[in-house]
């Protein structure tokens, strides 16, 4: 425990603003209409099994996975299909969702709605890959990459390690931290599934120091489960980027466009992991999960249990409503999250977070001259030059120098941006340049 | 209304203009150091120094440029410190007024302002000083501490001439210094030396140093390398030759040495961008600064040793790369 794990490579050190860390995760109860949208992985969109007028319950597949990089989708509530067609999400484009009357709050049968901890498995590696599956779990971190995919080990591969990924270095986001704290058992047995499923004995929770409470829950959990260990590692952000925290944790780099797997790692966010424990055990499908809302512009920051499609309107006025002073809605954290408008667009399956901000604290001062100071080269967890990548897209380089200077290998973890004195937006010219890169 | 911009939402408070001031903050215990050994005199060329830079720079901004005036940046006024202190107490106003001139608007409005120009604008306007008016710039007052003004006018040859003159150990020259002569170390660490205003307290600058690390104004690896390789070098120089000019530890805290290494080297806009880049560029001002020392007219070397690496910086930018993450060690 003594040893703490970092990755030596750039990285910044952000105020945390944790305000909801001691904020029991609240149950947001039931909006009156959810909107779910059929595509919320990477991949392809899922095939819509509903029609207008059907009736459904909570956890009733409504679309069916479309392919193996796509993912089931359930309804999150139980009532009557309003409509199956686009409307605007978050991003402000318009999206295949399922719009669903909220009737009453009935479960599916199948699934397990007693609090009691299951702690056998019995199930074999193939039944627990299509109970992920069936219940449409992804990603949770934020990546959206279907789980089943990464609980399967191709021909010829080998892992050694399972990395569950309890390091929230975004700050104000506290989700993972909640979740962690009140369903660590949970967490720990979800883990020994997975490690079922990938046939290997060694998992590590990975956790950084500002989680004191979390972090005296798990280990004192950890104790009692073989082949489960937590490891602590340096509270220093993107410390939760995949790369950085294989490296903290195993001393292995990913060369570029490698996958964690080519050096025996798997990673998994707590909140997927728990997921998959209530998938295999609980047969309950991934269409709830934890939300912080938080930020200087909500009254009562809190931690919910989220249906998925909830309004993200409908999470504002349960934290106190928005006044007229806030100016930013983000999605995600502050570091990496979006900035939207469309209040009533949904939550999904990914969101980890809904923080309202006010004018005088997030509002972008003007880019000034670049000092050459070399602090974006400093911070920049991946080893790249954030200014030479700058000069190129403003001199319109050619593409082949843009790929010289590595901008590939952008994690948009926004280290250079943020550390930039004279404001310079210099990941919006990283974003570019892994855009141009893509392009050709 | 709401708002729509890329991320990250965030930003760390610290700004140019914060930063500029750090290192004004940090060049204040040389200032009062100036004061101490040569009194009021001191105080008249730091505040002629910034007052012209601030000046010019406005000016070039109003009348010339017509752009937003961007002496609310602090820049101008490090520059007009650091170009004080590399004068002597005893040099005129208006030289020091041309001195400024040089400085900010040929070798740093000429080239694009603030983070455009090649040279450290404070030293352009040194050399020019030293090459235009030698005698004038090569006055050493005695320091007399705290006493407002020289009270006998007597001047002396700084530690650098005492060591240059023990070159030709054979031949007959004028002045002659012999290693007794030397003011003690604890005088040289102190400041309670002849020199230039600013350079004479490597403990004043020293603690400029440890603030600027603090407040993460610099990173340690410039000063410590560019240090490093002077004492490194005069060591071997001093045990393989004997010679006395190669003192490692006079050589260490006199002259322009810490000034440099600890504020004109570590400019941002005219040193390399990376911390390899870096590391390169202060060995290379250290090997510089020693040879020019030791084996040319001048006594000192600094100055030139840091303009000619400011050529060399966007070579070194170009080829020292950090590793990426994931390349093999």
């Amino acid at each position: 425990m003594s040893k703490k794990y970092t990755f030596p490579m750039g990285g910044i050190h952000p105020e945390k603003y944790k305000l909801t860390a001691n904020c029991p995760i609240e149950d947001a109860g039931l909006p009156e209409t959810v909107c779910i949208p059929v595509k919320q992985h990477i991949g392809s969109s899922a095939k819509i099994l509903v029609n207008k007028g059907d009736k459904v319950k909570v956890g009733t597949l409504i679309a069916d996975a479309d392919g193996i990089v796509s993912s089931d989708v359930h309804s999150s509530v139980s009532g009557e299909v309003l409509k199956v067609e686009d409307v605007a999400g978050s991003t402000g484009y318009e999206e295949k969702m399922i719009t669903i009357k909220v009737e009453g709050d009935e479960w599916e049968e199948s699934i397990d709605r007693s609090d009691k901890v299951v702690k056998e498995i019995n199930f074999t590696p193939e039944e627990i890959v299509e109970k992920i599956r069936t219940a449409g779990i992804v990603g949770m971190g934020g990546a959206g990459y279907p789980t089943p995919i990464k609980t399967s080990i191709p021909e010829g591969k080998k892992v050694d390690i399972l990395i569950v990924n309890g390091i929230e270095c975004e700050p104000f986001l506290t989700a993972d931290d909640r979740l962690m704290i009140e369903k660590a058992e949970q967490i720990i047995i979800g883990a020994r599934i997975i490690n079922k499923a990938l046939g290997i004995q060694n998992a590590v929770i990975a956790i950084d120091e500002n989680k004191p409470h979390a972090i005296a829950t798990l280990d004192a959990l950890c104790r009692l489960y073989v082949g489960v260990n937590v490891k602590v590692c340096k509270t220093k952000y993107p410390q939760g980027g995949e790369k950085q925290l294989i490296r903290a944790i195993t001393g292995k780099e990913l060369p570029t466009g490698k996958l964690p797997l080519d050096v025996g790692c798997i990673v998994q966010n707590v909140g997927t992991v728990h997921a998959v424990y209530e998938a295999v055990m609980k047969n309950k499908p991934l269409f709830e999960r934890i939300i912080t809302v938080s930020g200087d512009g909500i009254q009562y920051p809190s931690n919910y249990r989220v249906r998925v499609g909830t309004p993200i309107s409908y999470l504002i006025d349960k934290a106190g409503g928005m006044d007229e002073s806030v100016s930013k809605i983000i999605l995600g954290g502050p570091m990496m999250g979006n900035a939207i408008v469309n209040q009533s667009a949904p939550t999904t399956k990914l969101t980890s977070g809904v923080l309202l901000f006010k004018e005088d604290n997030i509002s972008k001062t003007e880019a000034s001259a670049c000092i050459r100071c070399g602090k974006c080269a400093l911070v920049c967890p991946a080893g790249l030059r954030p200014f030479a990548i700058k000069q190129a897209i403003t001199y319109n380089g050619p593409t082949d120098e843009l790929r010289k200077l590595h901008a590939g290998d952008c994690i948009e973890c926004g280290c250079c941006a943020y550390g930039c004195p004279a404001n310079i937006p210099l990941l919006d010219y990283c974003k570019i340049a892994k855009q141009e890169i893509r392009k050709k | 209304m709401l708002k729509i911009s890329t991320n990250p939402h965030m930003q760390t408070s610290r700004n140019t203009k914060s930063l500029m001031l750090d290192v004004v903050i940090a060049l204040m215990p040389a200032a009062v150091a100036a004061v101490l050994f040569f009194g009021l005199d001191a105080l008249r060329v730091i505040l002629t120094s910034v007052a012209g830079c601030v000046m010019f720079e406005y000016l070039a901004c109003r009348y010339w440029l017509k752009i937003k005036n961007t002496t609310s940046d602090y820049s101008a006024i490090i520059t007009g410190l650091l170009l004080a202190y590399n004068l002597p107490s005893t040099m005129p106003c208006w030289m020091i007024l041309i001195g400024s001139f040089v400085a900010i608007i040929i070798a740093k409005v000429c080239f694009g302002g603030l983070g455009c120009n090649i040279f450290n604008p404070a030293l352009v306007g040194r050399v020019f000083l030293f090459i235009s008016f030698p005698v004038q710039m090569t006055v050493w007052p005695n320091p007399h501490f705290l006493s407002l003004f020289s009270p006998d006018g007597s001047t002396g040859a700084t530690t650098l001439r005492m060591l240059k003159s023990m070159n030709n150990s054979g031949e007959i020259s004028a002045e002659m210094y012999t290693i007794d002569e030397l003011p003690s170390y604890l005088d040289m660490f102190l400041g309670n030396v002849g020199g230039c205003i600013g350079e004479i307290s490597a403990l004043a600058l020293l603690l400029g140093l440890g603030y600027m690390l603090w407040r993460k104004v610099i990173t340690w690896h410039i000063p410590f390398y560019y240090l490093a390789t002077v004492l490194v070098m005069t060591t071997i120089l001093y045990y393989t030759t004997g010679n006395a000019k190669f003192l490692p530890m006079a050589h260490l805290l006199s002259g322009g040495l810490m000034l440099g290494a600890i504020f004109m080297a570590t400019d941002y806009t005219t040193s390399p961008m990376t911390v390899k880049g870096q590391i390169i560029y202060a060995i290379c001002c250290g090997f510089l600064t020693v040879i020019i020392r030791s084996f040319s007219a001048y006594p000192e070397g600094v100055s030139f040793a840091i303009l000619i690496m400011n050529a060399f910086v966007p070579l070194i930018d170009k080829f020292a790369v950090q590793r990426y993450y994931g390349e093999k060690k």
